[in-house]
This record gives C-alpha cells, sequence and structure tokens, in this order.
C-alpha cells in the first residue's frame, strides 16, 4: 500500500488549464459576439452556425486541457 | 405516407408494432441487466444504486447522454422553437456546451471525496463537510422535489407520442391512460431488479435509435425542405405580430434578450450538474478521468439536442398540424407529428421508440437518485442511523417505485401545464443547493447556518417571482424570466434567486464568524478532494477487486 500522494497541480498547468475551459464558455455566454443574421453557412444564419461550431471547438478544448493535466500528473509520478 | 392526423384518429397499427418491438427488447435487457459485470450481491447502495461504482468511459458516456438529454428535452426543446424560437429553445445549446467545462472543474473533486468517504448522494457529502443534519436534510428534500415534476415530465413526452400513435384522447380515462400506466409498471419493475445497471444498458439502445432517426431526419429536412426555406420560415413566423402587437418569439436575439439567453443557459448548466440524477451518474464512473474524458465527449450530445431543436423550425416550414387527439393545439406534438406526417409509418414508429425509450432511462436513474436521497439522508440519518447496507438499499427500492407511482400520479391526476410549472420551479430550486456544494468542494469559509439561510432566502425568492410570472396561457408560473432586482434587464429566475442566496450566505457568514457560532466538524480532509481510484476508499464493492476492508487502499 502506497502513501497517498498530494496530487494538486503545479499552478502554471492549472492556470492554462482553466484558461482552455473558460474560453468556450465566455464564447457561448458573450451572446452579442454572435446574435446576428449573417455571414450565412448552408442557408443557416451565423447565429445557428456559431453555436453548432462550438460544440466541436468546446469539445476539443475540454479535451486539449485534460491532455494538459494528464501530463503533468504522469511527469509527476515518474 | 400517412395521412395528416386529425382529432380522434384511428390507431397506427405498423408504428405502434414498431415501438412495441423496442419496447420489449429494452424491457428483456433491463431485467437482464441484473447478470451485467455482476456483483457478489446487490444488497447495497453502491451495488444497486451506482451500479458498483465501477462504469469506465464508455458505459458512462451513455449512461451521462441518456440521463442529461431526456425525453422531455427532445419534444419540448423543438416545441419551444416551434412556438416561440430561439430564447425558449435554442438557448439549451449553449446551455448543455457550458456544463461541461464546468462538470470538468468541479465534478473530479466531488467523485473523490464521494469515493473517499462512500458517500452516495450530494446531501452525504454536505453532511460530512459541514456537519449539519439541517443544511443535509435542506438539500436532500431539495432534490426530492426538484425531481419529481421531472420524472413526471418524462411521463408527458411519452404521452406526445401515444397521443400521435392515435391512442389516448378519446374514450374513458382508464383506457386512454393504461398505455402509460403499463410502461410505468414495466420500468418500475426492472429498477427494482436491476437498479442503475437497468438504465446504464438501455441507454446504449436510446442513443443508437435518437442518433439514427435524428441523422435521417436532418437528411431528409435539407434535401425536401432546405435548410434556407426553414430559417425563413421560422423567422417569419416569429416576426409575425401577435394580437398583443409584440411578436411571436424571437428568431435571433437582440440587446433586450442578450441576458435572458445567457443567463438561461448559464443558470441551467449549473442547474444540470447539482440535480441529483447526473450526481449519480458522475458517482458511478470508475475513476476521475473517466468524468474528465466524459466531459471532453459528452458535447456530441448537444450536436444531437441542437439538430433536434431545429426540427422545431422545420415543423414550422413542414406547417405540421399540432392538433392533440382531443381536439386543442399542442406544440409538444410538432415533432412526434412532424415525424407522423413526414415518414412512413415504420420510420415514424422508431422515432417513436427512441423518444419513448429515452424517458424511461432518465425516469429510471432520476427515480434510482430520490430514492438514494431518501434512504441515506431522511431514512437512515433521522430513523435507522444503524440501518446495514442491505436494509439502505432495500429501502431504496421500495422507495423508487413510491416515487415513480407519484409521479404517474402527477401527470394523471393534475393538468400537464402544472407538471411543466413544477419543472420550471425545480430548476430554480435545485439551484439554490449550489452554495453549499460547489463552495463546500473548496473552502470550510462559509457557515452551515448561513448556508442554510442563504438556501431558504434563495428558495423562497425564486418560487415567489416565478409564481409572478404571467403567460397568455396561465396566471402563474408563465416563464423562467423576470427582471433582475432594481434593474429592466430580463434574465433567469434561477440565476436572480442564486445572487439572493449567495448574498445572505455571505453576510450571515461573516456575522456568524464574529459571534463565533459553533462551526460544526468537517469529516474531510484536504488530500480527500484529489484521492483517485487507486487511493483509500470507503466501503468499495469492486467488480474484479472485491470487497476492500474499509480504509484499505485498492491497487
Amino acid at each position: 500500500m502506497k502513501e497517498p500522494s498530494p496530487r494538486r497541480l503545479p499552478t502554471g498547468v492549472a492556470a492554462a488549464a482553466g484558461v482552455l475551459l473558460i474560453i468556450p464558455v465566455l464564447a457561448l455566454l458573450i451572446v452579442p459576439l454572435y446574435a446576428k443574421k449573417g455571414p450565412q453557412l448552408w442557408g443557416f444564419p451565423f447565429f445557428y452556425w456559431y453555436q453548432f461550431l462550438w460544440v466541436f471547438l468546446a469539445s476539443g478544448f475540454t479535451y486539449s486541457a485534460y491532455v494538459l493535466i494528464e501530463r503533468a500528473r504522469r511527469g509527476e509520478r515518474r | 405516407m400517412t395521412s395528416t392526423i386529425a382529432a380522434g384518429t384511428k390507431v397506427d397499427g405498423v408504428a405502434l408494432s414498431v415501438l412495441l418491438f423496442f419496447f420489449i427488447l429494452v424491457t428483456i435487457g433491463g431485467f437482464l441487466a441484473a447478470k451485467w459485470r455482476r456483483p457478489e450481491s446487490m444488497h447495497s447502495l453502491d451495488e444497486w444504486g451506482l451500479g458498483g461504482r465501477g462504469f469506465g468511459t464508455i458505459v458512462t458516456w451513455f449512461l451521462l447522454g441518456g440521463d442529461l438529454y431526456t425525453a422531455y428535452t427532445f419534444v419540448a426543446v423543438p416545441a419551444a422553437m416551434f412556438a416561440t424560437g430561439a430564447v425558449s429553445g435554442f438557448f439549451a445549446v449553449p446551455y448543455t456546451i457550458v456544463v461541461y467545462p464546468l462538470i470538468f472543474i468541479f465534478m473530479p473533486r466531488m467523485w473523490s471525496v464521494a469515493h473517499r468517504h462512500g458517500f452516495v448522494t450530494p446531501a452525504d457529502f454536505v453532511r460530512g463537510r459541514y456537519g449539519s443534519r439541517g443544511l443535509s436534510l435542506a438539500v436532500a428534500v431539495t432534490g426530492i422535489i426538484a425531481t419529481m415534476p421531472y420524472i413526471a415530465l418524462q411521463l408527458v413526452g411519452i404521452q406526445a407520442v401515444l397521443d400521435t400513435l392515435g391512442l389516448g384522447g378519446s374514450g374513458n380515462w382508464f383506457l386512454k391512460d393504461l398505455p402509460l400506466f403499463i410502461a410505468f409498471a414495466v420500468l418500475a419493475a426492472y429498477t427494482y431488479s436491476s437498479g442503475l445497471r437497468a438504465p446504464a444498458l438501455i441507454a446504449f439502445v436510446k442513443d443508437t435509435l435518437i442518433y439514427l432517426v435524428i441523422v435521417v431526419a436532418i437528411i431528409y429536412v435539407g434535401v425536401k425542405i432546405g435548410f434556407g426555406d426553414m430559417f425563413r420560415a421560422a423567422e417569419a413566423k416569429m416576426t409575425t405580430k401577435t394580437k398583443t402587437g409584440a411578436a411571436t418569439g424571437v428568431f435571433i436575439p437582440n440587446d433586450k434578450t442578450y441576458w435572458a439567453y445567457s443567463s438561461l443557459a448559464l443558470g441551467s448548466a449549473l442547474a444540470l450538474f447539482m440535480y441529483p440524477h447526473s450526481m449519480t451518474a458522475v458517482l458511478s464512473g470508475r475513476s476521475r478521468n473517466v468524468i474528465r474524458r466524459n466531459a471532453a465527449i459528452l458535447p456530441v450530445y448537444s450536436l444531437m439536442l441542437g439538430l433536434l431543436a431545429l426540427l422545431g423550425f422545420a415543423a414550422i416550414a413542414a406547417k405540421t398540424n399540432v392538433i392533440g387527439a382531443d381536439g386543442k393545439p399542442n406544440a409538444q406534438l410538432a415533432v412526434p407529428h412532424f415525424f407522423h406526417d413526414a415518414f412512413p409509418s415504420w420510420f415514424a414508429g422508431v422515432a417513436f421508440a427512441a423518444i419513448a425509450i429515452g424517458a424511461l432511462v432518465p425516469a429510471a436513474i432520476m427515480s434510482i437518485a430520490a430514492a438514494n436521497l431518501f434512504t441515506r439522508n431522511i431514512y437512515r440519518e433521522f430513523f435507522k442511523p444503524d440501518a446495514t447496507p442491505k436494509q439502505e438499499a432495500q429501502v431504496s427500492k421500495i422507495v423508487s417505485l413510491v416515487v415513480k407511482f407519484g409521479a404517474l400520479l402527477f401527470v394523471l391526476t393534475l393538468d400537464k401545464q402544472n407538471a411543466i410549472n413544477f419543472q420550471l420551479l425545480g430548476g430554480v430550486w435545485i439551484l439554490q443547493t449550489i452554495v453549499a456544494i460547489v463552495a463546500g468542494l473548496y473552502t470550510r469559509w462559509f457557515h452551515r447556518w448561513a448556508l442554510l439561510a442563504g438556501w431558504a432566502a434563495g428558495m423562497i425568492y425564486g418560487t415567489v417571482m416565478a409564481y409572478q410570472q404571467k403567460s397568455p396561457a396561465t396566471a402563474h408560473f408563465g416563464g423562467s424570466l423576470a427582471k433582475f432586482p432594481f434593474s429592466h434587464t430580463t434574465v433567469y429566475i434561477g440565476l436572480s434567486a442564486l445572487v439572493v442566496n449567495l448574498l445572505v450566505s455571505v453576510v450571515l457568514t461573516f456575522v456568524l464568524r464574529a459571534l463565533n457560532a459553533p462551526v460544526g466538524a468537517d469529516s474531510t480532509g484536504p488530500e480527500d478532494y484529489y484521492s483517485d481510484s487507486d487511493g483509500p476508499a470507503v466501503r468499495v464493492r469492486g467488480t474484479e477487486g472485491g470487497l476492500a476492508e474499509p480504509g484499505v487502499a485498492r491497487t
């Protein structure tokens, strides 16, 4: 049985992950950024396709935060 | 191709047969689920109520997806789009995107402390963290009363499907409600025997069907209607003036509705992961990383939700008739009727099966979550402190039956509008538990009595504000938006109530700390919030590791 080790992240990694996670939140909560009709894409007004686009971008940002944290953890254990 | 539905139509045999086929399939699956990753014994809440706390990334993905995106969402979000457009409907897309970074940040800590201490419910955590029975009871009761109408709304989703199929409407009340009754009795039976494993297994069927249906529907809309025409039809409807002179709805928010849109998205996201059923699904994961990975891959469901929302606009373009079997217009029927009109009966049957099964999965998880709250935080806390794990599981099983039966009575005896009102209130209420829970994950600064007072203030403010909202359809609980105090900006009531809650909690904490009021015992330690699956755990019954002794690491 190994001792439970402190698993706190280095401040830099935690801050970087925090930024990656806050970007999608801000991109969607600041509505004036995207509440417009044009430019259209395949008949979709900007308002609609922008939010669909952020489904994928948010997933990417969140996954990057995950990878960042995982790398830091693994490095720590070595 | 079937004809347009009119009042009192005959039953669509083909669609009904397809629906029945899938229903029987998931029923068999639900009962067999008890044998899946078979535990040595189902007689504990860890096994019955959390599926052994051993689900990996994929199972958790299906379970959380099946849990958070409910049948009611599939019916109500497009219905709102159909009736009043973006602010009441499409906010669900940013809402279900914003929720995942929040889950990524907060939920691993919750998982760790729950894993370390054997917590099953959010109220368990509050009890352990603040040593306050009152605050824990407040969180538990809020969870139960917020979840009940949510389960009831799943039934409203099934009703919309049955109504479209020609079941219901006319005839006596018994025959009309019999199909719903049978569906719920079967659901109750397999949840009783298999616990959380049943919805986890059925979620696979549900999501496969939903993805299939939505892909076909969107291709159909793109080819037959055209996205440009669909949006034009929607814009035309939303900008048309009603009798009162106001626009029918919102096509794209403007400067008057920016705050409404973003506060609904943020408030709903914060509420979503406070609901006991999302906590249940999160705690059933195997490790912290299962949760983090899921936060990254769950947005796929939001894509599906967004496309489904657009079907509300497609129904506008297709001029879908939303007159129910009872002869009254009902926007909830927009999507079921759209499928019925646009597709052959057999495919409409697949779509209806997707919606109906989509109701069963969350209803099962919600009833388990509410039952766990009752068992751990009311039964064991106040009536039987020495309850064995076996007794806990038994009480939970019975309460899950009571909860579902209560939801059924709710839908059958009260007006549908009441269920929707209570669901709206449920969101406002559950949001008031966030200060105690989320702040508690990081700090013990808040005083337990201040948190209780803040909770009460938020509950009262939110309830009163929601009660005062009028709409053309109802005199009270007409909507979830109201003016923010001392301003003319319309925002989500739940969020303003949360601000009130937070203010009261902060001010009273300063006062109580100055008075040196007793702070209560904290049974958690700083490292508990980082512990992972290889760390020490209390009462873990592993799927492969067997029964671990309390406090002994399972490596």
